[in-house]
């Protein structure tokens, strides 16, 4: 299954690389975002660091939502789809594979954004050791989530409008947490963030362990 | 000894349409089969059920020893299918494709440059991205998958549409040396001139069943036929 | 024997459910803090209950008896879609119950409390269930991918339980199964635990009625499927 996994990985981190889709097209959209939410609440520099926490998970989800449609799109048609049935690749494996690829690429993607925020919503963070983590388990949460949907929903053509459908509303609650985790490593923050990390965790954890025992009967 | 591949009455849905009606055939290792027809007459659908990729929904099928359709997922590992679309990642090229194919089918990815070689894409085509190629290149390119991969079982869909006579006749070629070499191998065409030949069986195919087979130009000892 | 099931089921579940309105209504005293408000007791938690835990239970069940393939049977996919048609019925009387009961006790239409959230959030699963529905595949292609978004849904139910406790929230706590002792008492008890029953034996019916009419569609295009094979051999008869 790991073999797999990081073959697969290998392979679509490839193609990114090459392609460079997620560094010119999803991570401006995601500074995109955090420009329109900008324009939304109004230049109010206190406004905006108080709803930093908020806004910046949700342009992070919306930005997962575009790079799991592209993750998933790399299948290409039900052509090398089958053609990699063919292979004999362990469903797991793929699935850990194309999980293990995005998050690569979200983590990079959170990255971006956190300069965003600090710089543009004038967010000061003080405890990097509860929003590191915050963001990796997210991460992680969010990747398997939405590339288990992804397959799900079918060929891209209704995938396009299916997968926000199905990922957004299962993703709230981690949503919830990484802004609560992230108001807690901020100076403006109270409370402890630790719990939240715990929220983070168990949901990473659920999220890839139901994908890793249910692609293979989805492949089936 | 049992056929490598036996079909009785298969019948098979797709979204809910008899795309195979009732097929019943029977095809020893080392022989040709080739499938005429018209459109829609179940020929890549016979295909795809022979790889285990269209599920059995009824009669029997028992392909290498895999009875479908439970034994699709062992019996995917024995197969290669070059259809209408090469089915390979078009933004890498033909060497990186090929490599991954074999290192997913636990193969030795050295053999990927002796294969483009074999179907005349070695040097810098082979280092060109697939989408930067031209669709009788792409072929070629499937082809190599096959070619290294070496499954028991070679299904080719239409393989000829499309292609010049260098590369049709580097499909019969390497179709005459899979079946030398045991495998048995299925090809569907629009072409009977050019596929006869190369065959042992002629299946027509209509409606989902094989409706006629005949004899083709390719003789091996102890030929089977379709039932 | 579903037909004769259905035959009992249904009368008995509405008369269950129409006792417990009139109980509810005319018969149980009001409450001393919120007055005649309060008899939304009768009917909001015994839908959320169902809404939350018997629908999305029920989803959850039939799908892993789909995947694993010792239990697999279209019957569990059709049983599981009927538990999240009805289910989302139950939801939106949820949501829309507890929105009345709560504007005169909360001075709102809406408040973004956790478990009002969490089970507005549980009805966009359920829908997002349904689309996937619609998709076009093959039946096992489809039960599959639905049984794996009904578990994936079901997680959502946890957070419902436990978000009174993780977050502050105006929603009541749990008034029955909390660590306080129950703070009901008498026929008001009694007419919450009526509504429950009642409440859950017509989401059973209302299931049952659902799968029927899943399996005589069934039925009908296995009918079909032959008159579609006769077609196809035919083409090959004139082709």
């Amino acid at each position: 299954m790991w073999r797999d996994a990081l073959l697969i990985a290998g392979r679509d981190l490839r193609i990114e690389i090459r392609t460079r889709v997620g560094l010119w097209q999803v991570l401006p959209f995601a500074f995109l975002t955090l420009l329109l939410f900008a324009f939304a609440l109004g230049p109010k520099p206190g406004l905006l660091a108080q709803a930093a926490p908020g806004l910046f998970w949700l342009a992070v989800m919306l930005s997962v939502v575009l790079a799991a449609q592209r993750s998933l799109a790399l299948e290409g048609s039900q052509a090398t789809r089958e053609a990699g049935r063919l292979l004999g690749l362990d469903p797991a494996g793929i699935f850990l594979g194309k999980t293990l690829a995005l998050l690569v690429e979200v983590l990079i993607l959170e990255g971006g954004l956190l300069l965003g925020v600090v710089v543009f919503f004038h967010v000061q963070v003080t405890d990097w050791l509860v929003l590191v983590p915050s963001c990796l388990l997210a991460a992680a949460g969010l990747c398997a989530a939405s590339i288990f949907y992804g397959s799900l929903a079918g060929d891209a053509r209704v995938r396009a409008t299916l997968l926000p459908l199905l990922f957004l509303p299962l993703a709230a609650p981690v949503l919830i947490a990484g802004a609560k985790a992230f108001e807690a490593s901020v100076q403006t923050g109270s409370g402890s963030g630790a719990r939240w990390l715990g929220v983070l965790a168990v949901f990473a954890l659920v999220y890839l362990a139901l994908g890793v025992a249910l692609y293979g009967p989805m492949e089936e | 000894m049992a056929p490598a591949i036996s079909l009785r009455s298969a019948v098979a849905l797709s979204e809910g349409f008899p795309v195979l009606s009732g097929v019943d055939l029977d095809l020893e290792a080392g022989q040709v089969l080739v499938l005429l027809g018209a459109n829609g007459a179940g020929k890549t659908s016979l295909l795809r059920l022979l790889a285990g990729l269209l599920p059995l929904r009824s009669g029997e099928a028992r392909v290498f020893g895999c009875a479908l359709p439970d034994g699709a997922a062992a019996l995917r590992r024995q197969v290669g299918l070059a259809g209408h679309d090469p089915g390979l990642y078009e933004e890498l090229n033909a060497l990186e494709n090929l490599r991954f194919a074999l290192k997913a089918s636990r193969l030795d990815p050295g053999g990927a440059e002796a294969a483009l070689d074999r179907v005349g894409l070695a040097g810098r085509l082979s280092t060109t991205q697939l989408v930067r190629l031209s669709e009788g290149q792409r072929r070629r390119a499937a082809l190599a998958w096959l070619v290294a991969r070496r499954p028991a079982l070679w299904l080719l869909d239409e393989p000829h549409a499309g292609l010049d006579a260098a590369t049709r006749h580097l499909v019969a070629e390497l179709c005459e040396e899979a079946a030398m070499g045991g495998a048995c191998v299925v090809v569907s065409s629009h072409e009977p001139e050019l596929v006869t030949p190369m065959a042992n069986i002629v299946a027509t195919m209509g409606g989902g069943a094989v409706l006629r087979s005949d004899p083709g130009g390719r003789r091996t000892s102890g030929a089977s036929d379709v039932a | 024997m579903m037909n004769r099931t259905l035959r009992i089921l249904g009368p008995v579940s509405v008369a269950l459910v129409a006792l417990d309105l009139v109980l509810g209504f005319w018969v149980t005293p009001p409450d001393q803090n919120q007055g005649d408000y309060a008899r939304f007791l009768y009917i909001h938690p015994a839908l959320a209950w169902v809404a939350l835990y018997v629908a999305i239970g029920m989803a959850a069940l039939c799908s892993v008896l789909y995947l694993w393939k010792r239990t697999r049977s279209l019957k569990y996919d059709r049983l599981a879609a009927a538990a999240v048609e009805v289910g989302v019925v139950f939801i939106f009387l949820t949501l829309v119950t507890g929105s009345i009961w709560g504007h005169p006790v909360w001075g709102v239409w809406w408040t973004w409390d956790a478990r009002l959230t969490s089970t507005a959030l549980l009805g966009v699963l359920f829908v997002g269930y349904l689309a996937l529905r619609r998709v076009p595949a093959d039946p096992e292609v489809r039960a599959k991918r639905c049984a794996a978004a009904a578990l994936f849904a079901a997680v959502d139910v946890p957070i419902c339980h436990f978000s009174v406790q993780w977050w502050q929230t105006l929603h009541q706590t749990e008034t029955v199964f909390g660590p306080d002792a129950i703070k009901i008492h008498g026929i008001m008890a009694w007419t919450m635990l009526l509504s429950f029953i009642g409440f859950s034996a017509l989401f059973a019916w209302m299931v049952l009625l659902r799968y029927r009419i899943e399996v005589n569609s069934s039925t009908d295009q296995d009918l079909a499927l032959e008159d579609a094979l006769a077609e196809r051999r035919a083409e090959g008869v004139t082709s």
